[in-house]
């Protein structure tokens, strides 16, 4: 039995009357439809996960890692000069594209949250916050802290390092989970499909004699359940992408408030993956029918 | 065509059949009898490679069996015919797409070859049961349509395994001519049977001979046949 393109030619081409040697048979027909069905359903949360988790990784990677924050932590009478000295300072830095104070509107909404819309800012230590935008080249955070800590005691450089790296590692653990459940999926499927097509394939073993007994070639007979259970699995996958995709769809749509999960979704190029998922599946049920059917076979005389 | 050189073949530890030594040449007919259980099924699967001798040699059209590869014996096959005493059929294709397995099997236009199906069905009387599934059919009926589908693909060689234990006289008659008939078409024919009286009704038409098998060897048949 020799692989490759002619068995994939034969497979698609068909052939009506070699469809008709195996009898039909209900049980195996209805797992194989059903197992590729849930496995595409789950194979589309997993995809929509992981591509989910990929964008949010390098959203917080290429967002934090162009800003940083500069603190001016000072006593009240020294904050507004402190302030404009390091503002001065972040000037003549190189590698920082713009450099600015927070108002106090901007420091009270960053506060709302935790302490309403009321507060009054000087009622607070609170320090005044300086956003720092940096340019493409990036700026020397290290020397900028050495200089600050000279001309500014009260500055404090937060470049978001330690926020970023584990966010930025969460994200792409997540992504890689994605990817492994895929992989895991693809392979149930070929477990489940294999111990289908054994079943059938011990089911037909009258069949197989009566076929070799009549001159048919082990491909012949191969190709007669690999096609069967390839189509099947082909279109069962076929239809769970399909309810998969009503189900992403139906999700909360992604918004600033809701965080991670309503962003789980598949955007503009990314819708036409899932494609991918009926094909695979069809994939692996003709590797691993043909693999089984091959096994069984050889066993024959 | 098919030779068989000094051939053994042992199973569950005994020798079921021991030196054997056989020819059969295009054209010829024979017969080869022996008591049940003396090997004759074992023997007719040597000759087309169902089965491998554990000593000796089997030709097969000039290739030795070991030889051969799955899709060799396939071929090899398809140049012989084979009738067993229980036909096997696939149940759920009706009698005339169970003739016609070997073409579609063997990727012939099924269609093209529709003209040989009909005179084919018609030799063997089965025209009206065509479209019959095999569960309908009588035992004479399975055995012409076993025999109908051994010899669709127009094979050199016919082999015959008790191609009469599961019917009558009559139907065992018809199923004779038959199989003289194709001797007579140039095809060689063997035949296993324990049944004496077939072999007597047949030499009176053709030129048979007749083999024994006893004591695990093969022996030609004396006068009293």
């Amino acid at each position: 039995m020799k692989p490759g393109a002619g068995s994939l030619r034969a497979l698609l081409a068909g052939d009506r009357q070699a469809d008709r040697v195996v009898p039909p048979s209900g049980f195996t027909a209805q797992l194989t439809l059903f197992a590729a069905g849930a496995m595409a359903f789950l194979a589309v949360f997993a995809l929509a996960l992981s591509l989910a988790a990929g964008r949010l990784a390098e959203r917080w990677g290429s967002e934090l890692a162009r800003t940083a924050t500069v603190r001016i932590v000072a006593p009240l009478d020294q904050r507004a000069a402190q302030t404009e000295a390091a503002l001065r300072i972040l000037e003549t830095t190189r590698g920082v594209a713009t450099a600015r104070a927070l108002t106090d509107a901007e420091q009270q909404a960053l506060l709302a949250p935790w302490f309403g819309p009321d507060l009054a800012l000087d009622a607070l230590p609170v320090p005044r916050l300086i956003e720092v935008i940096e340019d493409s080249d990036g700026m020397d955070a290290a020397g900028l802290r050495l200089r600050l800590a000279a001309e500014v005691p009260g500055a404090v450089l937060d470049d978001h390092g330690r926020w970023r790296e584990p966010l930025v590692q969460a994200a792409s653990r997540l992504r890689l989970i994605g990817w492994v459940s895929i992989a895991l999926i693809a392979a149930a499927v070929a477990a489940m499909i294999t111990l289908a097509a054994q079943a059938a394939l011990a089911a037909n073993a009258q069949v197989i004699a009566v076929l070799r007994l009549v001159g048919a070639t082990d491909d012949y007979i191969a190709q007669a359940f690999v096609r069967r259970f390839t189509l099947r699995a082909l279109s069962g996958a076929a239809a769970g992408t399909v309810v998969g995709l009503i189900a992403v769809v139906l999700l909360p749509s992604a918004s600033e408030t809701g965080g991670f999960l309503t962003g789980l979704g598949f955007r503009g190029l990314h819708w036409l993956l899932p494609v991918l998922i009926p094909l695979l599946a069809g994939g692996v049920a003709f590797a691993a029918t043909r693999a089984a059917a091959r096994r069984t076979l050889r066993g024959l005389s | 065509m098919i030779e068989l050189e000094n051939v053994a073949y042992s199973y569950g530890g005994g020798e079921l059949l021991s030196d054997i030594t056989l020819k059969l040449a295009p054209g010829s007919f024979h017969f080869l009898t022996g008591p049940s259980g003396a090997g004759k099924t074992t023997l007719m699967k040597l000759c087309y490679g169902a089965l491998l001798p554990t000593a000796g040699h089997v030709r097969l059209f000039g290739a030795d069996v070991r030889g051969l590869g799955r899709d060799d014996i396939a071929m090899v096959r398809r140049r012989v015919g084979v009738v067993h005493q229980d036909v096997q059929f696939l149940d759920h294709l009706d009698v005339s797409e169970n003739v016609n397995l070997p073409l579609t099997a063997s990727g012939r236009n099924a269609e093209a070859a529709g003209g040989d199906l009909a005179e084919l069905m018609s030799w063997v009387g089965l025209t009206n049961r065509a479209n019959a599934l095999p569960p309908e059919l009588s035992g004479g009926e399975r055995q012409r349509a076993a025999l109908a589908r051994a010899v669709i693909m127009s094979p050199d060689v016919v082999l015959a395994d008790e191609p009469t234990g599961n019917i009558d006289w009559d139907m065992s008659q018809r199923l004779l001519r038959l199989l003289i008939e194709l001797n007579k078409m140039g095809k060689t024919v063997l035949i296993a049977t324990h049944d004496l009286s077939l072999i007597r009704a047949t030499k009176a038409h053709v030129q048979a001979r007749v083999l024994r098998i006893a004591n695990r060897r093969v022996q030609l048949a004396g006068a009293d046949l």
